[in-house]
């Protein structure tokens, strides 16, 4: 806990491993992220890399190593204490993971109901209006998830995320399937709550253009350790063609 | 190895690691379940959704099931010269064997494969994930409710199914014949004591918890997408179907032996 204050490192991860039956995904992997810094995690599909951050979130068990996320190591955490944690650190899914048996109104209050020690029905919903208005769907508060396009959905799960004001955000493919205009725009959206929110984040990606607009900091992925690690001009400046290739 | 054996091999192996997997499943159910916060609105709205939404399947097929049993089992009974014994006969076959087994099949096929499926496409589209990275414990939220709200409604199915099977059989007995709904009912209680009642409602007690937890089982370890949610909602049928013979076999040897004693 000392350790996190004095380096104002939010998460900070030393020789993390983790194998799925033979084949080893994560080899001995350390990596930090400062409070406030956006760090984008890139490499081919199938490296490891929703695993790395899942690891982080406390979805997956890893197999050796300390992951520090706000001075606890959560790997030895109790669940009772890693419900604590849970709560700091956002998660945006892939898909957007809403719950499609409830309403979008219901998806941000299924969350604030349980985490926020509000107990004034008439403030959480007033939360729940500001965040969706943060995110710019307060129209779609009593839509169903089936009547969402893939933005909205994102963003909605943003919303999500963001009602229980994390202190961590982390980002699995937050562009993925949608198209370059919507990109940018849940790009400029993740940037927008990472000031408005003063949230530090880990955004995976293989989306060059939010990388751009929204990291300061790469670290590569490959053949399951870091293999590059710098801001975005120092990796495109790289002389590795393989780095490179990867930033075009 | 020969081809054959490392297939069987395979198999066996699979079903051991099955088995473990589920009484490791089990034991999360019950760690979890009996831990302060308790669901109680998701475990009312399991109740409705399992309980109540399922009366008129079981109301239906209970109601034929006597019916058909009593039509079926009359001519054979006039042939001996014992149709006084036909209302005592059919309440006890509905009571002690058919009307549980019957209707907790019907509960497998419409409950199991309901939380199966429900639980596979949460699984598959990180619906569960999400709900554990924001603070709820998807065990106590999804398992337990859904299990405990099983083990208690379909006690209460098998009892509304068993009554509607006596009216059914009722309504047989007079479609041929003629008796008074009075002496058909009093003849089809006399016969009934404790030791009818109570092991088969016992027994239904066990149907619930495995059609609940193998439910959940299935739908909890789902993988592979669409195609998994469609193979855990079978499997969890099939499954809590042989599950509910077994349950059913023990229940039967076990009450023989205490009436033994």
């Amino acid at each position: 806990m000392t350790e996190y204050i004095e380096n104002n490192n939010v998460i900070e991860i030393k020789l993390l491993s983790k194998s799925f039956g033979k084949k080893e995904i994560l080899k001995n992997i350390s990596l930090s992220l400062k409070k406030g810094e956006t760090l984008s995690v890139l490499g081919k599909s199938g490296v490891g890399k929703t695993v790395l951050i899942k690891c982080i979130a406390g979805l997956i068990q890893a197999d050796s190593g300390t992951i520090n996320v706000l001075g606890k190591n959560i790997i030895t955490l109790k669940s009772k204490e890693l419900l604590a944690i849970r709560q700091k650190v956002g998660f945006l899914f892939q898909g957007g993971a809403l719950y499609d048996s409830m309403s979008v109104r219901e998806n941000l209050l299924f969350p604030a109901n349980r985490n926020l020690n509000l107990t004034n029905k008439l403030k959480i919903q007033e939360q729940i209006e500001e965040t969706l208005e943060n995110v710019g769907l307060i129209d779609a508060i009593d839509k169903m998830p089936s009547e969402l396009s893939g933005g909205m959905k994102k963003r909605i799960a943003l919303a999500r995320t963001l009602i229980l004001k994390p202190e961590i955000i982390l980002f699995d493919e937050p562009t993925m399937g949608l198209d370059p205009i919507t990109s940018k725009e849940i790009s400029n959206l993740i940037l927008k709550t990472q000031k408005t929110y003063n949230t530090s984040s880990i955004i995976i990606t293989h989306d060059i253009n939010c990388v751009q607009l929204t990291s300061n900091r790469i670290n590569i992925l490959k053949d399951g350790i870091i293999y590059a690690n710098g801001t975005y001009n120092e990796l495109k400046n790289s002389k590795d063609e393989w780095i490179k290739s990867f930033l075009k | 190895m020969p081809e054959n054996n490392k297939s069987i091999y395979k198999s066996i192996k699979e079903f051991l690691f099955e088995i473990g997997d589920l009484s490791k499943f089990i034991r999360v159910f019950f760690r979890e379940t009996f831990r302060k916060p308790f669901e109680f609105n998701e475990f009312f709205n399991q109740s409705y959704e399992i309980g109540y939404r399922s009366l008129g399947l079981v109301g239906i097929t209970g109601f034929i099931l006597g019916l058909v049993l009593t039509q079926q089992t009359r001519p054979v009974l006039v042939d001996f010269g014992a149709l006084a014994w036909l209302p005592g006969m059919i309440s006890l076959s509905i009571v002690r064997e058919l009307g549980p087994v019957i209707t907790a099949l019907i509960c497998a096929g419409k409950i199991s494969s309901r939380i199966g499926a429900e639980l596979g496409s949460m699984q598959v589209t990180e619906q569960i994930d999400a709900m554990e990275v924001s603070g709820t414990n998807p065990t106590k939220y999804l398992v337990s409710t859904r299990v405990l709200a099983a083990t208690i409604m379909v006690p209460l199915l098998v009892i509304y199914s068993d009554a509607l099977a006596l009216v059914g059989s009722y309504i047989a007995a007079n479609i041929d014949g003629d008796i008074s709904i009075h002496l058909f009912f009093s003849e089809a209680f006399a016969v009934l004591d404790f030791n009818d009642i109570i092991p088969a409602i016992i027994k239904t007690l066990f149907f619930g918890f495995g059609i609940g937890i193998i439910g959940c089982y299935k739908g909890y370890r789902t993988q592979k997408g669409t195609k998994g949610v469609g193979l855990a909602a079978n499997s969890a049928v099939v499954i809590s179907s042989i599950a509910i013979f077994i349950i059913d076999l023990i229940a039967v040897q076990l009450q023989q032996i205490i009436n033994i004693f």
